[in-house]
C-alpha cells in the first residue's frame, strides 16, 4: 500500500499562490491504484485548484506530481494520454448533438473509425442517451448534460478520472445516476478522484476522504476511521416517565442528568456489543423503554471537529455552539 | 509526441467548427450577407454620383467596376471577425478545459477556427463575387490575374484571421470578442475600397495612402483591371505577411497563456 509506485496519484508538499492569496500550502497526496479518493472541502478551500494541477491545466509553484506514473509538468503529455476530466463547468459542445460530441472524442482520442463508433454506441446506451443521441446537446437538461460530459471523459477508457463536484446543482434522481457511475468505474479498476462538498457523497464512494480546509489537508483516511477519530457516539433512550429514568440510570450505573426530560444519553464506542449489554440491563431492571436512538458520527460532525467550522464556511459560530 | 496528430487534430476541429457555422447560421450568414448587402447600396444608391466622380460621366457602370475589388476586401475582413466571436465563445466555455487535458496536438483548436474561417471566407468572396458580376461589373482580368488577386485575397485572409483569433482570445466576453474587431471595418472605410483616396483631405489622405488596406485593395483592382500593380504588390504581400507573423506569435502566447475556467 506504501509503495510509492502503485499509487495512481502522488504528491508531494504541493503548493500554489495566485498573487498573495494562498490557495495550497503545502498538500501531500496519495491515491492508490484502482480506489475512490474524495477531497472534501468546503467553497474555496482549494480542490478545484488541486484537480487542475492534477489534470495538468495549472502548473503548481511547488512540489512533485505524479499521476498514472508520469510528471505532470515534464510529461504532461503521458498524463493526459493516462486520464480524464470532468470539471465543474459542463464540457460539451452545445451545438453538436450528443453522438457528435462522443464522435469528437473518440477522434481525439484516435481511435479506429468502426472500432469509436462502437464505443459511441455503447456509452450513449450505458449513460441512457441513446434517445437523445441525435439531439443537438443544448437541449439536453442537467442530468442529461452532466451524463454526457461523464461518457466524453470516459471515451478514452481512461485510467484515472478526475471528477470535479460532479453531482453539484443535479436533481436527487441525476445525483443517484452519477452515484451508480462512479461506483461501477470503481469496481472496473477504475482510480477515481473527485471532490465534493458533500459529506454524504464522500462517505458513500470513497475508499479515502481528505479535507482539504484553506489550502491545507485538515485529515486523511478512510471515512470509518475519519468518524472513529471524534467522540459523540451515544445512544439515546426516551422512557414513559422520569421515575423509570432514574431506574434506568441506576441499572446502568451512570450518573442522573440534572435535566427533567424522561430520557438518557448514554455515551458508546458504537459497538452492537455495547448497545445490546444496554439492552439487556434495562431489560432485566424492568424498565420499558419508549423510544431508542442511536446516534453515530458522520463526516458533519468530523468536519466540525476538525476545522471548527461547518462543511459550508458561511456558516455562523453558533451552529457550533448548538453542536458542542 | 502530439505532433504526430498534428493533421488528423486540425481537421477534426476543422470539421467541428464548420458543424457550427452549419448549426449557427445567424453568425455564419452574417458575413455572407452584409457585402452583398452593400454592394447593392453603394452601387445603386451612391454610385450614380460616385461614377462620374472616378471618371467623367463614367457614372453607375464605372463605379461597379472601382467598388468590386474594394468589396472583395470588405468581405475578407467581414469573415475574418467572425473568428474572433467563435474562438471567445470557445475560450469562455468548458469544453477547451476538456481539450487542454487530452494527449492531442494543442494548437489544433486554433488551426480548425483558421481553417473553417478561411472556408467561409472564400464561400463570401464567391457570393460577393457572383453578386457583382450579376448586376455589371466587368474585369478585363483573364484567370492568371484572377488567381493572384484571389491569392492576395486568402493572405489578406490568413493575416486577418489570426489577428482575429488574437482578440478572440484577448477577450474577456463573446460580447468584447465582437465588437473589437469593429475597428477593422472601419480602417476598410478609411482606405481605398471605396472612394479615391485623391478626393481625400490631406491628413487623411497620407492616413488612407499609408494604412495596409490601401495597397491590398490597389493590388486586387490593379490585378483584375488588367492593369500595372506596381509597388503596391510588394507592399500588399509584405503588409499580409507581417501582420499574420505578428498575430500569430501573439495568438499562441496568448494561448497558452490564458487560464482555463
Amino acid at each position: 500500500m506504501t509503495d510509492p509506485s502503485s499509487m495512481a496519484i502522488a504528491a508531494v508538499d504541493v503548493r500554489k499562490s495566485f498573487g498573495d492569496n494562498v490557495v495550497l500550502d503545502g498538500l501531500d497526496l496519495a491515491v492508490e491504484q484502482g480506489s475512490v479518493f474524495a477531497l472534501l472541502g468546503p467553497n474555496g478551500a482549494g480542490k478545484t485548484t488541486m484537480v487542475r494541477i492534477l489534470a495538468t491545466l495549472l502548473e503548481a509553484d511547488h512540489g512533485a506530481i505524479r499521476v498514472a506514473g508520469h510528471d505532470v509538468v515534464r510529461e504532461a503529455d503521458a498524463v493526459r494520454a493516462a486520464i480524464g476530466v470532468t470539471g465543474q463547468f459542463s464540457a460539451i459542445d452545445d451545438l453538436l448533438t450528443g453522438r457528435e460530441n462522443l464522435g469528437l472524442m473518440a477522434d481525439l482520442h484516435h481511435l479506429p473509425r468502426t472500432r469509436g463508433r462502437e464505443r459511441v454506441d455503447q456509452l450513449l446506451e450505458r449513460f441512457e442517451l441513446a434517445d437523445a443521441a441525435d439531439r443537438m446537446a443544448m437541449t439536453y437538461s442537467g442530468g442529461m448534460r452532466r451524463r454526457l460530459d461523464l461518457a466524453m471523459t470516459l471515451i478514452g477508457a481512461p485510467q484515472v478520472i478526475f471528477l470535479d463536484e460532479p453531482t453539484t446543482g443535479l436533481d436527487p434522481r441525476s445525483r443517484r445516476t452519477v452515484w451508480e457511475i462512479v461506483e461501477s468505474l470503481a469496481g472496473e479498476g477504475t482510480t477515481v478522484f473527485l471532490t465534493t462538498q458533500y459529506l454524504e457523497e464522500a462517505d458513500r464512494l470513497a475508499d479515502r476522504v481528505a479535507i482539504l480546509d484553506r489550502g491545507r489537508l485538515v485529515a486523511q483516511g478512510s471515512a470509518q476511521e475519519l468518524k472513529q477519530r471524534i467522540p459523540g457516539g451515544r445512544i439515546d433512550v426516551q422512557f414513559a416517565d422520569t421515575e423509570a429514568k432514574l431506574v434506568a440510570a441506576d441499572a446502568l450505573g451512570i450518573p442522573v442528568p440534572e435535566r427533567d426530560a424522561p430520557s438518557l444519553q448514554i455515551a458508546t464506542d458504537g459497538n452492537v456489543a455495547t448497545l445490546r449489554r444496554v439492552l439487556r440491563d434495562l431489560d432485566e431492571a424492568g424498565v420499558d423503554v419508549v423510544d431508542l436512538a442511536i446516534h453515530t458520527p458522520d463526516l458533519d460532525d468530523v468536519f466540525f471537529e476538525l476545522t471548527g467550522r461547518g462543511p459550508d464556511a458561511a456558516e455562523s459560530r453558533t451552529d457550533e455552539e448548538i453542536y458542542r | 509526441m502530439s505532433t504526430a496528430y498534428a493533421l488528423r487534430d486540425s481537421t477534426t476541429m476543422l470539421r467541428r467548427d464548420l458543424r457550427h457555422l452549419q448549426r449557427y447560421p445567424g453568425l455564419s450568414m452574417f458575413p455572407i450577407l452584409m457585402p452583398v448587402v452593400l454592394l447593392l447600396l453603394f452601387v445603386y444608391v451612391f454610385g450614380g454620383t460616385l461614377g462620374d466622380g472616378i471618371k467623367v460621366g463614367g457614372g453607375r457602370g464605372a463605379y461597379i467596376n472601382f467598388l468590386t475589388p474594394g468589396m472583395l476586401l470588405f468581405t475578407v475582413v467581414g469573415a475574418a471577425q467572425i473568428t474572433a466571436i467563435s474562438v471567445a465563445k470557445d475560450m469562455t466555455e468548458g469544453i477547451i478545459a476538456r481539450f487542454k487535458t487530452m494527449r492531442i496536438w494543442r494548437p489544433a483548436v486554433l488551426a480548425g477556427h483558421v481553417f473553417s474561417s478561411l472556408i467561409l471566407t472564400l464561400i463570401s468572396l464567391a457570393v460577393t463575387i457572383a453578386v457583382a458580376l450579376l448586376i455589371g461589373y466587368h474585369p478585363a482580368a483573364g484567370p492568371l490575374r484572377w488567381l493572384a488577386a484571389v491569392g492576395i485575397l486568402v493572405l489578406l485572409a490568413l493575416a486577418l484571421i489570426w489577428l482575429s483569433v488574437a482578440l478572440g482570445l484577448l477577450a474577456k466576453s463573446v460580447e468584447t470578442a465582437s465588437n473589437t474587431p469593429m475597428v477593422l471595418t472601419l480602417l476598410v472605410f478609411l482606405g481605398s475600397s471605396f472612394v479615391p483616396v485623391a478626393s481625400m483631405p490631406a491628413g487623411l489622405r497620407w492616413f488612407a495612402e499609408n494604412q495596409p488596406f490601401t495597397p491590398v485593395t490597389n493590388t486586387v483592382r490593379s490585378l483584375l483591371a488588367d492593369q500595372h500593380v506596381g509597388s503596391a504588390g510588394v507592399k500588399a504581400i509584405g503588409w499580409c505577411l507581417a501582420i499574420t507573423a505578428a498575430s500569430y506569435l501573439w495568438a499562441r502566447y496568448l494561448y497558452n497563456r490564458r487560464p482555463v475556467q
